[in-house]
């Protein structure tokens, strides 16, 4: 177990080297870009009608004049701390809403999440099995069609059939306007978070089914699956002993890999839907300059998609006893 | 006849298990795409097998070996076609009925641990996944008699070390006292002291009653392990003969077999030229006409598959 020990924490570390990179990574491209703090936070007009002294004392507290190394240590030491700073555009802690908005999100998110994961692990083996049959036809066409549409175009088709032309489900938003946030009730939520999250399922369920269908054929021409034909196991037990136990592997690394395609899926869709998720916050705090808010974002992403690869890995090591015991036996 | 007499007979005269008769597999291919075409990769491969006794089928690489074990275990991809005829016990063994007997009265031994699930591990694998008390039980009882520990059971795969690997190869095939045994080249690459302990396993279950189909290219080891041996050329069968008759070139029956027999490095180590015909361009009548230098018109026929002295064999040249 020592070994395994060691194994984790390498991974680990390999992480927060990472979400170093990319917090770094952020940090300078926002340094290199046009934004203006003071125009930023004070806007244009009000920076006008200010003397030289008060400019100044504002480019002081705004940190202009110094390099980019400390400012970018002044955050990063912040931001360790766990204070991301304020939202220019919010005026709210960005932690504080970076939280309300990853609630909003995983409501889609883990939706789409478990969808398109189960339905494209069973879609794939489905293909897989009945190679060159038409239900593999059926499926691979689909999960084609699905995976050369534009996840936007796809928003918008659902929102003018069930919004627009039928009225089942609302436009937009999610929770109904004009109503009190105690009135708000689980249908409600549940009624909104429909279509956006129904287009993150069916757009994530073809890569995952395509990938899935690969690895079947892999397992449907390996050496074992002809010795256990060979030895007349039932479809069923070739099935639960052999394809469930060498697909969920590659299967499952696939599934916490995808976060960050429903990540990004999600903000396209999120902006469709006017759904207030973190997907739209990240386009918002983009377009307004919101510096705090727009790398807070980035980094708390960066840090959940890691999370998801850092699974995967952990997961892998459990599952797989090559992986386990040989880290192990070292 | 007494019981004793009968009982005698049997000893003398075993059982004939298996029958292939004029055996022939092909696989339908694209040729550029659009073009439907059949591939023979098995022309004409007549075998049979005998209770109690080692039956070797030896052949180059790229003969179609393997194949013959899948047409017998009714595992030919879907793409495969199959003529000629195969019984078994006396009845004819269609794809239904290989179903039903593959994997408990015809088993297969694999030729490598790369044939068995890589995340499964060896006592489950063994009792095909299955859980009650008995398949336990019989599981330790086969490892022991491989004088392997009850522990090897918990092992996945990975872990087995070489001189375990066959032993767990050939234990998979005793879960049910198998009639027939066909072992897919169970020595590749092991060294000749290695490889007749692998064939002692075989013999053991010879003498157990069942009958064993070695499939291999390794013609030493098949002369000194099997009792019979059959040739196979390009798809044919070109030669059945007894182990004993290759102890000298003058009783073999084909061109082939004694060019075979000349090129064992006891018996001069002389190889003839050219290489086996691909299954896409075979030549008329016998496919070895090419390399034989007693070819004549004759051999451009198609050429019988007959009986001679005790053998059979496939070459109008061949004399009493």
């Amino acid at each position: 177990m020592k070994g395994y020990g060691i194994w984790v924490g390498k991974n680990i570390i390999r992480m927060l080297l990472l979400l170093l990179g990319v917090s770094i990574a952020a940090f300078v491209l926002v340094s290199v870009s046009p934004m203006d703090p003071l125009q930023a936070n004070v806007g244009q007009v009000a920076l006008g009608s200010m003397s030289h002294e008060q400019i100044a004392r504002l480019e002081e507290y705004w940190g202009v004049g110094r390099s980019p190394f400390e400012r970018y240590f002044s955050w990063a030491g912040d931001f360790v701390r766990g204070d991301m700073g304020v939202s220019l555009l919010y005026r709210q802690e960005v932690a504080h809403v970076i939280g309300v908005k990853l609630v909003n999100s995983l409501w889609l998110m883990v939706t789409a999440w478990v969808l398109s994961g189960l339905g494209g692990f069973a879609l794939g083996i489905v293909a897989g099995w009945n190679r060159g049959r038409w239900p593999d036809k059926l499926i691979k066409g689909y999960s084609l069609l699905i995976a050369s549409t534009p996840a936007f175009w796809l928003a918008l088709v659902l929102l003018m059939v069930f919004a627009v032309w039928l009225g089942w489900l609302p436009v937009g938003l999610s929770v109904p306007i004009g109503v009190e946030a105690s009135g708000v009730t689980l249908l409600d939520r549940v009624r909104h978070a429909i279509l956006p999250a129904l287009t993150l399922s069916i757009t994530g369920v073809s890569n995952i089914a395509l990938h899935t269908r690969e690895k079947m054929i892999e397992v449907m021409e390996s050496d074992y699956m002809l010795f256990a034909r060979a030895r007349g196991e039932s479809v069923w037990s070739m099935l639960k002993n052999h394809v469930l136990r060498n697909i969920s592997l590659p299967a499952l690394t696939l599934q916490f890999a995808s976060i960050s395609e429903i990540f990004g899926g999600s903000v396209l869709v999120e902006q469709i839907f006017s759904y207030p998720g973190l997907g739209q916050a990240a386009v918002t705090a983009g377009l307004g300059s919101d510096v705090p808010l727009l790398l807070g974002i980035t980094v708390i992403s960066a840090a959940i998609v890691f999370g998801g690869n850092l699974t995967a890995n952990l997961l892998y090591g459990i599952i797989d006893p090559r992986i386990r015991k040989g880290a192990t036996k070292q | 006849m007494t019981a004793g007499e009968v009982k005698k007979r049997e000893e003398m005269e075993p059982e004939e298990l298996l029958r292939i008769a004029h055996l022939s597999v092909a696989f339908e291919q694209y040729q550029g795409g659009m073009e439907k075409r059949d591939l023979q990769v098995i022309r004409d491969l007549s075998v049979n097998i005998r209770r109690g006794e080692i039956t070797a089928v030896v052949g180059a690489s790229g003969s179609g070996k393997s194949l013959l074990a899948h047409a017998v275990l009714g595992i030919l991809p879907y793409n495969a076609s199959q003529g000629g005829s195969i019984y078994y016990r006396g009845q004819e063994l269609n794809r239904e009925r290989a179903a039903r007997l593959r994997g408990r009265e015809i088993v297969l031994v694999p030729q490598s641990i790369g044939f068995l699930d890589p995340l499964m591990k060896i006592g489950p694998q063994i009792r095909k996944g299955k859980k009650d008390k008995a398949s336990r039980e019989r599981v330790d009882q086969i490892l022991k008699s491989y004088s392997l520990k009850p522990e090897v059971g918990e092992l996945y795969p990975f872990e087995l070390s070489g001189g375990m690997n066959r032993r767990v190869l050939v234990s998979t095939a005793l879960m049910e006292a198998p009639g027939l045994v066909i072992a897919d080249e169970p020595t590749p690459g092991l060294e000749m002291k290695l490889a007749r302990r692998v064939m002692e396993h075989f013999r053991e279950l010879a003498e157990q009653g069942a009958g064993v189909l070695l499939i291999t290219h390794d013609l030493e080891l098949a002369i000194e392990t099997a009792d019979w041996i059959v040739v196979f050329y390009a798809g044919t069968t070109l030669e059945e003969a007894r182990a004993q008759d290759f102890r000298e070139e003058e009783l073999l029956r084909h061109p082939y077999s004694r060019a075979l027999w000349r090129a064992m490095p006891q018996n001069g180590f002389t190889a003839i030229p050219g290489t086996q015909p691909y299954a896409a361009h075979m030549p008329q009548g016998c496919p070895f006409g090419p390399r034989c230098d007693q070819c004549t018109e004759e051999c451009l026929q198609p050429v019988p598959w007959r009986e001679i002295r005790g053998g059979r064999v496939r070459c109008v040249h061949a004399k009493e």
